[in-house]
C-alpha cells in the first residue's frame, strides 16, 4: 500500500528525485522503529515529515546521515540511493563521514560550537582540510547572507556564538550547514524550541533555500508543514501512510488515518 | 472540667508533633556543629599561622624575607629569603606539570571520547588505584629507581635531584588531572558533539575540536587542582630532592621546597617561640597564600567559561 501511494506520488512528481529510500527497516537494537519506508526526495524541493510523537519521524531523518552509527547496536535495512551518482547511503561500504560531508543536518535545539561565530560556520569547511583564508572568508560570508545572518554579525564574527539568541543561533547552526554546500540538508523540528518571530524568519529563510538544496524537514506543526513544504508524509506508528503533494495531504488525503491527524482528531 | 479534658486532648494530639520537632532541631544542631567545626579548625590554623608569622615578620623584614637569597635559618649566620624554597617548589611542580598536564588531558581525552565502556570501567579504578598509593611510596619509588633510572642517560645527576622527584609527583596527579576532566569531557552535552559528527568531522576532531574547548573551564579546574597538589605535596619532594635550599631552577639539581623544609624542622626539637621555630609558620603561610590565589584563580575561571553551552 505504501508503494502504491509512492507510485501515484512520483508520477506527480515533475521534478526529479534527488534521494529514494526504498523498503527501509530500522531497529534500536532489537526494537523494530521504521518500517518498510518508501519515499522520494523532491531534487530542490522541501518534504515534510510529519506525525504524531514517537512515530520515528527523528530516526528516519537521521538514516540520512546515517547518525545511528555513532551508537551501537543499530540496524538499517533497506536502502537509500542518492540519485546524483546512485550510491546507496546505507550500504556498510559507503563511509558515513562520506554521507555527512554530502549531507548535513540542523538540529532541534540550536546547538552552536564554543567558538566565535566566524569559527562555528567554519567548521566544516575546516574539518575539510580547507584552509585558504580567502576562500573560508568567502564561503562564510555567503553562507551567513544564505541564512539571512549576515547583516546581524558581519561586525562582531569574532563574538562568541553564545552571545547570540536563540532564533538567530538556529540560523548560525543552518549557516554552519550552507557553508559545505550539501546536496540535501536535514531539519529536525528546528523550530521548536524558539520564538515565533524567530520561527517566522527561520520558515522564510527555508523557502529561500529551496532553490539551492533539497531538504527534509521534521515538524510538529501543521501549520508550518503547510507553509514550507512541497510534498508531506504523514507517518504512523514507524510506517509512512500516506504521502503526496503538501495540497493534497492537507485539504484532500486518501487515507482516513490522516485526515484525522491533519484535522487535528489525534497526536 | 471540660475545658480540662480538652486540654489533655489537645496535648495528646500535639506529643507526636513536639518529639518530631525537638528531634529534627536536634539533629538540625548536629549538623551546625560538624559544618562549624570545620570552619572552627580553619580558622584556627589561620590565626596560628598568622600570629606566629606575625612574631616571625617583627624580627625579620617582609621585604629581606622576599629577596634574600638564602635560606639558613639554623646557622650561626642565619637569611630568611623564601627564594631558595620557593624556586625549589616551583621546579618540581614545573616539572611535575609537564607531566601530569599533558598526560591527564590525553587520558581524559581518550576515555571520556574513545574508550568503551567496558574498556573505561577497567581503566578508571586502576587510575584510582594509583591515586590511592601512599605519597611514601612515591618517594621512595623515585629515590630508589627513577633516580639511577635516570643517571645511566645523565651520569652526573646527584642522588637527590628535583627532575626526579618531580617527574614521580606527575604521575601522583595524574590521576586527579585526568579524572576531573574526564568529567568535564562527558557532561558536554551529546547535541554539541552530534553537531560536529553532522558536520562530517571524526572521532578526533570532535573530541579537540568541539569537546575540549566546550570543557575548558573544568579542565583547567583540573588542572589548577593538580598545580595545588603539586605545591603541597611533601613526602615526595622530602625524599627524593634533598634537603638543601638551593636557589636555582636547575632540575637536576638537588633543593628542597617549603613542604620539605617545613617537615624537616618540625622533626626537628627547636625550641617553641625560637625564630628557626617561627620559620615554618612564615614558610606555611607562604604556602597557604600560594593555594588560595590558585583556588580563587580556579574559581574565577570555571565562573569565566560556566554556563558556555
Ligand atoms: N536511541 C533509542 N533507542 C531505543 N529506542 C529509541 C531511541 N530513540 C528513539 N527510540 C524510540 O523510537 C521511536 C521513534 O522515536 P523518534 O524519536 O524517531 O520519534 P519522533 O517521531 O521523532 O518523535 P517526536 O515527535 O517526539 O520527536 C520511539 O518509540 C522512541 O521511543
Ligand atoms: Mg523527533
Amino acid at each position: 500500500m505504501v508503494e502504491k501511494t509512492t507510485n501515484s506520488m512520483s508520477e506527480s512528481i515533475a521534478v526529479k528525485p534527488k534521494a529514494e529510500v526504498n523498503n527501509l527497516n530500522f531497529y534500536y537494537g532489537s526494537v523494530q522503529v521504521l518500517k518498510n519506508i518508501n519515499l522520494a526526495l523532491a531534487s530542490k524541493r522541501v518534504t515534510a515529515l510529519i506525525g504524531p510523537s514517537g512515530c520515528g519521524k527523528t530516526t528516519l531523518l537521521r538514516c540520512f546521515n546515517r547518525m545511528h552509527d555513532l551508537y551501537p547496536g543499530n540496524r538499517y535495512e533497506g536502502e537509500i540511493i542518492l540519485d546524483t551518482d546512485g550510491i546507496n547511503i546505507l550500504s556498510r561500504r559507503v563511509d558515513p563521514i562520506e554521507v555527512r560531508m554530502r549531507i548535513s543536518m540542523v538540529f532541534q535545539k540550536p546547538n552552536p560550537f564554543p567558538k566565535s561565530i566566524y569559527e562555528n560556520v567554519a567548521y566544516g569547511l575546516r574539518v575539510r582540510n580547507e584552509s585558504r583564508r580567502n576562500v573560508i572568508d568567502e564561503k562564510v560570508e555567503k553562507a551567513l547572507r544564505g541564512a539571512a545572518l549576515w547583516d546581524e554579525v558581519k561586525d562582531r564574527l569574532k563574538d562568541q556564538a553564545y552571545n547570540l539568541s536563540g532564533g538567530q543561533q538556529q540560523r548560525l547552526c543552518i549557516a554552519r550547514s550552507l557553508a559545505t554546500e550539501p546536496e540535501i540538508i536535514l531539519f529536525d523540528e528546528p523550530t521548536s524550541a524558539i520564538d515565533p518571530i524567530a520561527t517566522m524568519s527561520i520558515e522564510e529563510l527555508i523557502e529561500d533555500l529551496t532553490q539551492q538544496v533539497t531538504i527534509l524537514i521534521v515538524t510538529h506543526s501543521m501549520q508550518q508543514a503547510a507553509r514550507v513544504s512541497e510534498f508531506t508524509a504523514f507517518m504512523y506508528m514507524g510506517e509512512i501512510v500516506e504521502f503526496d503533494d503538501t495540497k493534497t495531504i492537507f485539504t484532500n488525503p486518501s487515507k482516513k488515518q490522516t485526515e484525522d491527524y491533519v484535522k487535528g482528531k489525534f497526536g | 472540667m471540660n475545658d480540662k479534658q480538652l486540654q489533655l486532648s489537645k496535648q495528646k494530639q500535639i506529643t507526636p508533633k513536639l518529639i518530631r520537632d525537638v528531634r529534627e532541631r536536634a539533629i538540625e544542631f548536629l549538623l551546625f556543629l560538624a559544618a562549624f567545626s570545620c570552619v572552627a579548625t580553619t580558622v584556627e590554623i589561620l590565626f596560628i599561622l598568622i600570629s606566629e608569622s606575625v612574631a616571625f615578620f617583627e624580627k625579620v623584614s617582609i621585604v629581606k624575607f622576599l629577596t634574600d637569597t638564602q635560606w639558613t635559618p639554623l646557622f650561626s649566620d642565619a637569611h630568611y629569603g623564601i627564594l631558595p624554597l620557593a624556586s625549589g617548589t616551583f621546579v618540581t611542580t614545573m616539572v611535575a606539570l609537564l607531566v601530569a598536564i599533558p598526560l591527564g588531558t590525553i587520558s581524559a581525552i581518550y576515555l571520556s571520547e574513545f574508550a568503551d565502556n567496558r574498556l573505561r570501567e577497567w581503566i578508571k579504578p586502576c587510575l584510582e588505584l594509583l591515586a590511592g598509593i601512599p605519597t611514601v611510596v612515591y618517594g621512595y619509588f623515585a629515590l630508589v629507581f627513577v633516580t639511577p633510572l635516570l643517571q645511566k642517560f645523565f651520569p652526573e645527576l646527584s642522588g637527590s635531584n628535583m627532575l626526579s622527584a618531580g617527574l614521580v609527583m606527575g604521575i601522583m596527579i595524574i590521576p586527579y588531572i585526568s579524572s576531573v576532566s574526564e568529567d568535564a569531557m562527558r557532561a558536554v552535552p551529546v547535541q554539541l558533539r552530534e553537531g560536529s559528527y553532522a558536520m562530517g568531522a571524526t572521532r578526533l576532531e570532535t573530541a579537540l575540536r568541539v569537546v575540549f574547548p566546550a570543557a575548558i573551564s573544568g579542565i583547567s579546574a583540573a588542572y589548577i587542582l593538580g598545580i595545588s597538589r603539586a605545591v603541597g605535596e611533601t613526602m615526595v619532594v622530602a625524599i627524593a630532592a634533598g634537603l638543601q635550599p638551593n636557589l636555582t631552577l636547575n632540575p637536576m639539581e638537588p633543593a628542597a621546597t617549603i613542604t620539605a623544609y617545613i617537615v624537616q624542622v618540625s622533626l626537628g626539637d627547636l625550641p617553641h617561640g625560637s625564630i628557626g621555630y617561627q620559620t615554618i609558620f612564615a614558610a606555611g603561610l607562604t604556602l597557604v597564600l600560594i593555594t588560595l590565589v590558585l583556588n580563587i584563580a580556579g574559581h574565577f575561571l570555571s565562573k569565566r567559561y560556566r554556563e558556555i553551552y
